[in-house]
């Protein structure tokens, strides 16, 4: 095959940077693995080779993972809006407010924060990037940075008027540091102006960024 | 088996201000800070413990207690009323009696 591959090489006759120079941006595995990635490659392997489960099932679980979106939060948010008594076992039990209406939530308890007149929640988690994935998906980036982590707790109004988000003085904002065995998802206050909305609509302007508590819901 | 008392919402506590190696699971910058026991979050095993392989430690209890922002932060930028909720196992947290 080399011999082959040499062959095809001469009958070029030239060098290869002259006539399709390529220059790569580095990609995400170019980078040295860290201690931590092969620790976590080394034991999805070991696992696999004991057969404690299959490459397809890890595989499945990923793909399961992946399915979760926040449009299951906004889900229980929009049927909270519209269901007195739905709110109320949301505000007690997520978890089993979203397996009432179809929706696995897992096993990890979550709790809803409801914003009032008067309150405003936002989640961040300082120690690592805890958020409520069994239920809404994989955080986006910025929320596991170290810079949202440190400057959440730090000075919270600042970091939401970059998203936009700009409280009254007289509203307290609460910051809920997700340090422990515990998720949460804010549960923001229906906007004025939708009584006429169906809870499909209302869904709709719940958004990934209002169940963290960085933005609000916008008419 | 939980041999301490249970600290009551709306008790004061006070985190441990102390700085043992290893794997914790109570932020720098809450500890020997003052706040209020909002309520309970339930009782887990001891992260502290688990990330050892100490599986059979007793559960302990989960406060979530809340702070003042402008008694964590000198200079806090934010509204007085601001609050920062932070759930904390109970080895890390101690009666607080108010001094003055």
């Amino acid at each position: 095959m080399s011999t082959r591959h040499d062959d095809t090489h001469a009958g070029h006759g030239h060098a290869h940077a002259d006539d399709h120079a390529r220059t790569f941006q580095p990609d995400i595995e170019d980078a040295p693995f860290t201690h931590y990635q092969v620790m976590a490659q080394a034991l999805g392997d070991l696992l696999i080779e004991k057969n404690v489960f299959s490459a397809d099932e890890l595989r499945r679980q990923i793909e399961i993972q992946d399915t979760r979106t926040p449009a299951e939060g906004a889900k229980l948010v929009a049927r909270a809006w519209v269901d007195a008594g739905f709110a109320a076992l949301l505000a007690r039990d997520v978890n089993a407010a979203a397996e009432s209406i179809g929706i696995p939530a897992g096993d990890i308890p979550i709790r809803a924060l409801f914003d009032a007149p008067a309150l405003h929640n936002v989640i961040v988690c300082t120690l690592c990037s805890c958020y409520p994935r069994q239920l809404i998906g994989l955080p986006p980036a910025w929320y596991k940075s170290r810079e949202y982590r440190s400057r959440m707790v730090r000075e919270p109004r600042a970091v939401l008027a970059e998203f936009g988000t700009m409280l009254p003085d007289d509203v307290e904002l609460r910051v809920h540091d997700s340090t422990a065995d515990q998720r949460y998802m804010v549960v923001p206050m229906r906007p004025a102006g939708t009584d006429a909305w169906d809870e499909a609509r209302l869904a709709e302007i719940v958004t990934r960024d209002c169940l963290i508590g960085v933005t609000l819901p916008r008419v | 088996m939980q041999v301490n008392p249970p600290h009551a919402p709306g008790a004061r506590v006070r985190v441990r201000r102390a700085y043992p190696p290893g794997h914790t699971r109570a932020p720098y910058f809450i500890r020997g800070k003052a706040g209020v026991v909002a309520d309970t979050a339930g009782a887990y095993r001891n992260p502290e413990e688990l990330a050892y392989g100490v599986y059979d430690g007793a559960p302990l209890r989960v406060y979530r207690v809340c702070f003042r922002q402008t008694d964590l932060w000198p200079g806090y930028g934010g509204a007085p009323c601001d609050t920062l909720y932070v759930d904390i196992y109970e080895n890390w947290l101690e009666s607080e009696t108010e001094v003055a």
